[in-house]
């Protein structure tokens, strides 16, 4: 009876143990989501989504947020899409044409962990320092600079580890058909890890367009849209803190409302690639 | 035709740290016919089919020397154009591994990283090879469905199809029965048969009985030396060396 009894009360521990943490993440999740949409959805309107901050819209007067909106979109898109430009490529050099030697991509890997573990501030700081020392302003390029030196250690790691998912079977049939290992990354093997790279890109750009602190010295912030690289640009993390900053209750709603915003941009993005994975997962070889 | 060799395995060494793993391998493998490699598993069957496509390159582990000739070149020789080496060579694996594509894909992949892009040509090369390994009847209303959704059976099929698609001149097969139901396993081995006439075909496998279905020329492996080869009738009716004669007997199972 003994072992038995042991076995059981173990089992029934763990199980315990994984419904509080199941839980807690679920209850923290949701108490975030309620206080956002209860405090925010009622300052939430059209002008804000349309228009840019008036004379006086941090005082409470009429105005909305565009500009931060539009400002956050370009900003995320533009270093998402300049970091999988670099990341994916580092992601197969790794993995396929440097496979063999294992201490020197353990040691790149080792290395983009110590730079995932960076905080972003000390990003901000070094994009800053940067920034200054070419004589560049505080603008949207700068932004996406220092936010793709953010993501792409995030990025690089995420994909590798779907590459390391590859069997080594798909990889032989490949190679035995005479494909160059730039063919096999990335007609082959690019395509089984489409849904682990939709994923990569989608965590990546999460926080991307969250982060407050690697952007606070190097976009700046203004009322208006950025019509070029070389214009500052407001984004709504930095939107919420200068209205969370704010004595005046209306405008502290804003900021909850602004939260609503950027936490549905967040979801919209998420389910688009979600369907588009789909597609890519059912090819998948297992 | 005849007893032309094809491959020519010369004094061939390979260690994995300190295990020798295969030794002293000296064997030629007949052109256009179908030999076997037999023995119990973990004689170094797959090492030794993997050595003759450079797979072994993939394992950064495995230590190689010797030689092994295809058409007086040396496959080993650093020199050699591994892509080139292995499109003349189709391999089928243990279990099927299509790649993440369409069925039409698959077959075309072969094709177009040769340089054929062509529609029409395409759509009728894979149709021929398709047909080849009596594929084309089951897939022909679905060509554009993922090969992860076919039966294991017909993905071995597909993948020996994709492997002729490349033109080779060899098909090397580890085990590609073993993850197969009877019907299938069946149908490939007719397949070799029928395939032999224009390829010379490599087929590892632990079944005796396989062996003595479909062998033209057998060599048996034992704890990573060639114990014996020859003629397949000659090696099943008259085995010369004492392992052989056991094995046979099925002392080993
Ligand atoms: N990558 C590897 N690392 C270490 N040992 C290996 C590796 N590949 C094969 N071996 C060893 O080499 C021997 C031969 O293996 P293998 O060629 O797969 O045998 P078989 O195909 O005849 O079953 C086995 O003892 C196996 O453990
Ligand atoms: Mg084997």
């Amino acid at each position: 009876m003994g072992r038995k009894f042991w076995k059981n009360t173990e089992v029934g521990v763990y199980r315990v143990l994984m419904f509080l943490a199941t839980s807690i993440i679920a209850i923290a999740l949701l108490l975030i989501i309620v206080s956002i949409l209860y405090k925010g959805l009622p300052s939430l309107n059209w002008q804000m989504l349309t228009q840019v901050p008036k004379g006086g819209y941090y005082f409470g007067k009429e105005g909305g947020i565009l500009n931060a909106i539009i400002g956050s979109l370009y900003l995320s898109f533009g270093a998402t899409i300049l970091s999988f430009i670099i990341s994916l490529p580092l992601a197969v050099y790794i993995n396929i044409h440097r496979a063999k030697q294992k201490r020197l991509v353990n040691t790149v890997r080792f290395l983009l962990d110590l730079l995932w573990g960076v905080p972003s501030i000390v990003y901000g700081a070094f994009g800053f320092t940067i920034m200054i020392y070419f004589g560049l302003r505080a603008s949207l390029l700068a932004g996406i600079i220092t936010v793709t030196l953010f993501i792409i250690p995030i990025m690089v790691r995420s994909m590798d580890e779907v590459f390391k998912t590859v069997p080594k079977g798909l990889i032989e049939a490949a190679l035995s058909l005479g494909s160059t290992r730039s063919e096999t990354s990335y007609k082959v093997l690019s395509r089984q890890c489409i849904p682990g790279i939709i994923t990569a890109i989608l965590l990546a750009f999460g926080r991307a367009i969250g982060d407050a602190a690697a952007i606070l010295f190097t976009t700046g912030y203004t009322d208006y849209i950025p019509t070029s690289l070389s214009q500052p640009t407001a984004t709504l993390p930095l939107s919420i803190f200068f209205q969370l900053g704010s004595p005046i209750p209306e405008v502290q709603n804003r900021a909850y409302a602004s939260a609503v915003v950027l936490t549905v941009i967040i979801l919209i993005i998420s389910i688009i690639s979600r369907i588009l994975s789909r597609k890519y997962y059912q090819e998948r070889i297992k | 035709m005849g007893n032309e060799s094809k491959i020519k395995i010369d004094n061939l060494n390979l260690h994995i740290g300190k295990n020798h793993i295969l030794k002293n391998i000296h064997v030629s493998i007949p052109e256009r016919q179908l030999t076997v490699i037999l023995g119990p598993s973990g004689c170094g069957k797959t090492t030794l089919l993997k050595s003759l496509n450079r797979l072994t390159d993939l394992y950064p582990e495995m230590k190689i020397d010797g030689s092994i000739f295809l058409n007086e070149e040396d496959i080993l020789h650093s020199k050699t154009e591994i892509t080139l080496l292995r499109k003349k060579m189709g391999l089928l694996s243990q279990s099927p591994y299509p790649l993440p594509m369409s069925i039409y894909d698959n077959i075309a992949y072969g094709l177009r990283i040769s340089g054929r892009r062509k529609k029409k040509y395409l759509i009728k090369r894979v149709e021929h090879y398709l047909t080849q390994v009596s594929l084309w009847d089951e897939v022909k209303d679905r060509l554009k469905d993922s090969a992860s959704s076919l039966s294991i059976g017909q993905q071995q099929r597909l993948c020996l199809a994709r492997g002729l698609a490349v033109d080779p001149e060899i098909i090397l097969a580890d085990e590609p029965t073993s993850a197969l139901d009877p019907l299938s396993s069946k149908q490939i081995e007719e397949l070799f048969v029928k395939l032999k006439q224009r390829y010379t075909i490599v087929v590892v496998t632990h079944i005796l009985r396989q062996a003595r279905r479909i062998a033209d020329y057998v060599i048996f492996m034992y704890m990573g030396e060639v114990i014996e080869h020859g003629p397949a009738k000659d090696f099943f009716e008259n085995p010369k060396e004492e392992l052989t004669k056991e094995y046979l007997k099925g002392a080993f199972n």
